[in-house]
């Protein structure tokens, strides 16, 4: 059977993207952030996921303003990255677990999850930029090590879900794929955040203190993580620092008991803080949360 | 009548709610199509009549002309589609917030090598209005 191994939380700043397309890595300004994704680099290597479902958020690109749905799954045989105005990254095309995917769909929505189905979508730095800092640099004719089921949400228009509903959309991933008949191994990503603002005259808040609460109650206080309101999010993290409500769905879709594996936070990367976390489900089977 | 919003009091900030959405649609539609080549082409060729295919308003029309950043967002944009007619420009999201803030690229670039700002003092517009920001 399917089953999913860890949980993955990763900032997906599209600056961290250029920094890697453009081989400035070693720089003095990005060193220090892509120091802390060495060790994850090792870690990927061990886990070898045959999949990752990858939770994230379009930034106004391959959705306009015609529809916003709030929870979309990908469901096509592969996605293109996207050109998001300085040209599409240089990485390889991303390629799904089509029948998972499916399979994910239907059940999804049989547990009343009534989510939108994309048969054709590009994908923009909220998916590629964490898969570039976890695998490291590939080019466009390479292949991406696992194949990746992306769930879209939508953050960019108030409101995104609530944390909560996001716990129990993991809860609901996690019984679709541990339903699945065949033998794979699934690692999940949360990605997006964490503090930061883009925005107007308040651009450029940075809370450290919330951020490392964050990723502190990620095993600690999972449950009562997930009931912040969301204006908590936008006075303390920034109005695009509600982006975290996604790393709720990885958490949901954990163990009860989890093990904090890896952690790596940084500011900045361009106006943003860089939060990062490994946890890895303790037993082969663990209770879900 | 318009609903009370509990982040109204959150200074600096405009958050991009359906009321927004619904007011920016034709400014943030314009502002996406710039995603594509051909029409990056096209409107630097010739902005007005480029902006003629989008019925905005006078006021957000002459934003976009003026490159007026924060006046976009008063209009009804969000920043991930005014971000594409910054690319357009040449400009990076830390280069727009430079220009967003006022600050200018270098000191707000230093302020987020210095740790980013602070919550302290920017939760809550009274915190703002005490100090004589805007
Ligand atoms: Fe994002």
């Amino acid at each position: 059977m399917a089953r999913i191994t860890a949980g993955v939380g990763c900032s997906h700043v599209p600056a961290i993207g250029v920094a890697m397309d453009q081989g400035l890595t070693r720089q003095p300004y990005w060193a220090p952030c892509f120091a802390g994704f060495q060790e994850s680099r090792k870690w990927m290597k061990r886990a070898n996921p045959d999949v990752i479902f990858l939770v994230y958020n379009d930034h106004c690109t391959a959705f306009d303003a015609t529809c916003i749905p709030t929870f979309a799954l990908g469901c096509a045989p592969e996605f293109q990255p996207a050109d998001e105005g300085w040209g599409p990254r240089p990485v390889p095309v991303v390629k799904n677990h089509q029948r998972l995917a499916s399979h994910i769909a239907q059940s999804l929505i049989l547990d009343e999850f009534d989510i939108t189905i994309l048969n054709e979508m590009e994908v923009d730095h909220g998916l590629t930029v964490p898969l570039s800092v976890m695998f490291g640099e590939h080019g466009p004719d390479d292949e991406w090590p696992a194949l990746v089921v992306p769930l879209a949400i939508n953050v960019v228009q108030f409101p995104p879900p609530t944390g909560n509903r996001c716990f129990h959309l993991g809860r609901a991933i996690r019984r679709a794929i541990d339903t699945y008949p065949e033998d794979l191994d699934v690692v999940i990503f949360g990605t997006g955040g964490m503090s930061h603002q883009l925005q107007y005259k308040r651009a450029g808040l940075i809370n450290q203190k919330f951020d490392r609460d964050f990723l502190d109650r990620l095993t600690t206080d999972p449950i009562g993580l997930s009931q912040m309101p969301h204006i908590d999010y936008l006075r303390e993290a920034g109005s695009e620092g509600v982006e975290m409500v996604m790393w709720h769905v990885m958490r949901g879709a954990l163990d009860r008991e989890v093990t904090e594996v890896h952690r790596h936070y940084h500011v900045p990367a361009s106006n943003t803080a860089v939060g990062h976390i490994i946890l890895e489900n303790t037993s082969i089977q663990g209770q879900a949360i | 009548m318009s609903v009370k919003k509990d982040y109204d009091d959150i200074p600096g900030t405009f958050i991009f709610d359906a009321d927004r959405s619904r007011e920016g649609y034709q400014l943030n539609q314009f502002c996406i199509s710039m995603r594509w080549q051909k029409n990056r082409d096209e409107f630097n060729a010739d902005e007005e009549a480029y902006l003629d295919r989008y019925p905005m308003t006078q006021e957000q029309r002459h934003a976009v002309l003026n490159r007026d950043w924060n006046g976009m967002l008063a209009l009804g944009g969000n920043i991930y589609y005014t971000s594409k007619l910054a690319a357009n420009d040449g400009i990076n999201f830390q280069q727009l917030a430079g220009i967003m803030t006022g600050m200018g690229n270098e000191a707000y670039r230093e302020m987020m090598l210095n740790g980013g700002r602070s919550p302290e003092g920017n939760r809550y517009q009274y915190e703002w209005d005490q100090h004589g920001e805007e």
